[in-house]
Formats: C-alpha cells, structure tokens, sequence
C-alpha cells in the first residue's frame, strides 16, 4: 500500500516534471539538436546548392589545402590568445581597484567602464570604423600628443586591421567580464585583505595571491564564455572590414569564411558544415583544456 | 602601514588609471553623439566639435529610411523573442528545479552543453529548414530558433533556488493545480528575476545580427542593426546618417540600463550569484 503510493506520487512528479520541461526541450532538439547532427552529416558530403553527395572525407582533405581556411584559422585563433588574456587581466586589474570602499567616484567608474556593454556589436563596429579612418580622430589625436609621425592605417594594412579588431573587442567586453569580477569580489571576506595589509603584503602580491587563486571559479567561468565568444567572432569583423575580412583576409574569421563559403559564394553547404566543425571541436578542445588546467592547480 | 608618498603615488596611479578607462569607455558614445551634429567628411577628419549638419544628418536618415517600419520590424522581433523565451524557458527552469528525477537531471546536463554550439555550425541547417518551410523573409524565422535558450533556463533555475518552497506547499494545500502555482504564485513572486532576464533577452534580440542578416533579405523585412550595417558598409558612407542611426539602435538599451541598471546587472550575471 505504501509502495504503491509512493509510486503514485513519483509518477505524478515525473509526468508534471516533464510538461514543464517538454517546450524548451522541444525547441531546443528541433533548432539545436537536430541542426548540429545535420551539419555533421552534412560535412561529408559535397556538392553545390541542394545537389549534394556523400563524399567521404573529401572535406577534410580539402581544409587542409585550402590557404584561406587556413588564414581564417589563425586569425581565429590569434584573436583568441591575444584578446582574451589580455581582457580577463584588464577585467580582473578593474575589479580589485573597483573593489576598494574607500574609492571616491566608484559607481561613477563602474558605470562608465561598464557602458560598453549596452551597445550592440554593429553599431559600435560602425563607430569604430569611423573613430579609426585613416585621417579619424584617433590618428589626429595620436599625431598630435605625438606618439606617431604619419597616420596608422589601421583598416587597410594586415597587422593594424587585426590590431584594431582586439582593441575593438576588448573596448566591447572589459567591463562585462568586470562586473563578474565585481560581484565574486564581494562575496570575499574584506578581513582577508585587512590581515594581508597589515601584514605588509604589497598590492601586487595581495592581487596575484588572494584575488586570483579566490576568484578562480569565475575566471574559468568567464574564460569560457570569451573562448565560446572569440571563437564565434562575426559582427565585428563583418562590420569593420565591408564583409570581406579585410586586407589580404587579415581579419577573416572562421564564421566569416562560413558565411562566404554559404552565402556569397556559390554556396557549398557540404564544405562550409566542415570548417563550423573545426569551431564545434575548438571550442569543446579549449573549454575542457581550461576546465583541465583549473582543477590541476587545485591541489 | 605605507608612507605617505608611497600612498599619494597609489592613489594617482589608481585614480588616472580609472580615469583613463572611464574615458576611453566613454568616448565612443560622446563621438556618436558628436558626430551625429557633423557632415560625414568632418566626421571621418576627426573632428571632435558639436557642428551644424544635425538637422540634415536626421533628414536624411528619415529619407533614406524608413523608420517607423524599422523600428517596428525590430520591436517585433525582439518582443516577441523576449516573451516567448521567457514564457519557456522560465517554464523550464521552474520544472527543473521543482520536479527532480535522475533522468531530468541527465537531460539538464546535456541541455547545458547546448551553450557550447557555435551558432556558425548551426546556421546552414536552420536555413535550409526554415526554407523548406517557407519562412524565408518573414520573422517567424529570426524568432523560432532562439526561444528555447539553454542559458535563460540555467538562469531560471538558479534563481528558482531561491523560490521559498513553504509557498508551492501552501498552495498545494489548498488544492492549487501545478500551472496554477506557477502562474499565479511563482510567476508574480519572482517578477525581479524575469524583470532581468527580460532585459538581457530582449537586448540580445535587439541587437542580434547574424541570423537576421541571413534570413532577412527584403528592405519590408530589415531590422535597425541590419540597416545600420547596410549603411555604412556603402562605397561611400555617409557618416553623418550613420551616426543618428547607431544613436537610434543604442538609445533603447541604454535607456533599460539607465532606468534599471540593478536589474539588468542581476541579469547580465546570471549564474554566478
């Protein structure tokens, strides 16, 4: 009898359980799950438009011989080990001093270095282009403090273009990882930095060894995000170098070249579904490698 | 304890250090605001000082334009994305939480890996579905993929954690159907979290660019960051017009921040609390 009603009130739960679950999890398997296998499937076949045939491992052979898939691959991944540590740090420097009581103006900083954030990526890509034309306020400005004789070109020439994409990104997300930082850094005891002080610790070291190690959950978590973010990277790029991936493809990203491959050029589905595999296997690379070197340093 | 040089150098590296972040966060937003007043070859020269060109900058836009349409096009999309996935997914994230077997609990974890899809390596196949069904150019397309969101679900979760379980109790005791805890307990109970999590969907919808570009390929159809980006990726933009549109396409998400900037912290944040 009490088995049976415990039964009872199990089956009740599961079948509510579920109702509540079921949309989301229908819509997910039919905008999600299904796509993603598709594009697997998809990726070893080949062929132009809808008129596609299995073709093995035609694709990946492919990748390998193709320059600008290469090019777009470095980029990539050269946006990614360049921004992201240096926005995380940047993120993380903000933070601590953002964190001290006693700042006059704190909110007022936070605010404006949080500001960024609101805006969406086109318009500010479009804003960036305009602030870094070749005669914009940004060589104006560098000329006359005197940090450069003659204008950068900074979206024309390869090295400046990917430059002015970091710099762009990091202005966009600094103050979103901060505020991470901000909201961790307060569920932290204030005594463990008073005894430091007194105990004559200086900043720098109270930064690399209190701040970082307590904060390393939100570290991983926000080094994740930005890894799942740089690897995506798209409206930037689109916006700031006409679609193209700028000079000689400097800038060309990996979701970039999966648009051309899809939309401007003659669309090749089969190949395209091939290179947004290699994002599908960085970003699970990169984010278990990550959680990996997290744990390590535990013990 | 410091001396007091020691304390002043601290004090001005800290100071001009945020000093200069603030500024450097700021200035693109006093540049747009500026440049909306100048003509597109001041622009471009770098002038930093309000100008005369503001009235013909808006005329033109208003010209080129259509911008009641656009406006609309974009508060469709992203109301309705906005409703919807708050609808399910908060659904979902009470479910999850509320009604616990080990199987859901499995899915849930597999669900969370969804985060970790690239949209690139999802967007071929959405277009070739939503083109078998015909929903090419229309805004069924934009929305439909993004309302089930793994991540509003996790958020909802989170925050149902805090949900003070004696209320479902109270309710059930008095004889409370479930959609009838949910709707008319949990729901008005939890207003800050949806305030929140509405805030961040809504800007994402607002300001999503990859999937409407694909999917929207007539001007009836476009949206402001659409038509933005058109604009100034002409031969020849004219910066002027483009300024007063990225102030258009910013001003209701900087408006929300302003108007409530605890909530839409809480929900930038989600997870982490």
């Amino acid at each position: 009898m009490a088995l049976a009603r415990r039964g009872g009130i199990g089956r009740y739960y599961d079948v509510n359980g579920w109702l509540f679950v079921a949309p989301a999890l229908g819509l997910i398997a039919l905008f999600m799950i299904y796509p993603i296998a598709w594009s697997l499937w998809m990726s070893f076949q080949s062929g132009r438009g809808m008129m596609m045939k299995f073709a093995g491992f035609a694709n990946i052979v492919r990748l390998w011989n193709d320059p600008v898939f290469i090019k777009a691959l470095t980029n990539t991944m050269t946006y990614f080990v360049v921004q992201v540590p240096i926005m995380i740090l940047l993120a993380l420097i903000l933070a601590s001093l953002l964190n001290n009581p006693r700042l006059v103006g704190r909110g007022l900083f936070r605010t404006a270095i949080f500001l960024p954030c609101v805006t969406s990526l086109v318009a500010y890509s479009v804003l960036f282009k305009g602030m870094f034309a070749i005669d914009g306020i940004v060589n104006s400005t560098l000329a006359a403090v005197g940090i450069i004789s003659s204008p950068i070109p900074w979206l024309t020439h390869p090295f400046w273009a990917k430059t002015l994409v970091i710099i762009a990104i990091t202005w966009r997300w600094t103050g979103y990882n901060m505020i991470f930082y901000l909201a961790a850094l307060q569920n932290i005891d204030r005594s463990i930095y008073e005894v430091a002080r007194i105990d004559g610790v200086p900043a720098w070291a109270r930064f690399t060894h209190i701040t970082i190690p307590l904060l390393k959950p939100v570290i991983l978590f926000t080094t994740v995000i930005s890894t799942i973010g740089t690897l995506q990277l798209f409206d930037e790029v689109y916006n700031l170098t006409e679609g193209k991936g700028g000079p000689s493809n400097a800038t060309l990203t990996l979701s970039l070249y999966i648009y051309n491959l899809t939309f401007r050029f003659m669309p090749s589905f089969g190949y395209a579904a091939t290179v947004s595999y290699v994002i599908v296997i960085l970003v699970a690379l990169l984010a278990c490698i990550q959680f990996y070197a997290a744990r390590e340093r535990d013990r | 304890m410091k001396n007091g040089i020691g304390r002043i150098a601290t004090a001005t590296f800290t100071y001009g250090f945020l000093g200069l972040m603030a500024f450097l966060s700021i200035f693109p937003f006093i540049w747009m605001v500026l440049g909306a007043s100048n003509s597109s070859i001041d622009i471009i020269k770098g002038r930093i000082l309000p100008g005369e060109a503001f009235t013909a900058n808006v005329g033109k836009f208003f010209t080129t334009v259509n911008v009641p349409l656009v406006f609309w096009n974009s508060a469709k999309v992203a109301i309705f994305a906005t409703v919807l996935t708050l609808a399910v997914s908060s659904l979902a994230g009470y479910g999850f939480e509320m009604f616990r077997s080990r199987h859901r609990e499995r899915v849930y974890r597999a669900m969370l890996l969804t985060l970790m899809i690239p949209f690139a390596a999802l967007m071929i196949p959405l277009f070739i579905m939503m083109g078998k069904a015909g929903l090419i150019n229309t805004h069924i397309a934009v929305v439909l993929p993004s309302i089930g969101s793994a991540f509003v679900i996790f958020y909802f979760r989170q925050s149902t954690k805090a949900f003070p379980s004696e209320l479902r109790d109270a309710a059930k005791v008095d004889g409370l159907k479930e959609w009838q805890i949910f709707l008319f307990i949990y729901v008005p109970v939890m207003r800050s979290t949806y305030a929140a999590a509405f805030i961040i969907v809504f800007m994402t919808a607002w300001n999503n660019y990859l999937w409407p570009l694909i999917v929207l390929q007539s001007n009836e159809t476009k949206t402001i960051t659409l038509v933005i980006s058109s604009l100034a990726s002409a031969y020849y933009p004219d910066y002027g017009v483009v300024m007063v549109g990225t102030i258009l396409a910013t001003l209701p998400t900087l408006a929300v921040f302003f108007f409530m900037q605890r909530q839409f912290v809480q929900g930038m944040l989600g997870s982490v609390k």
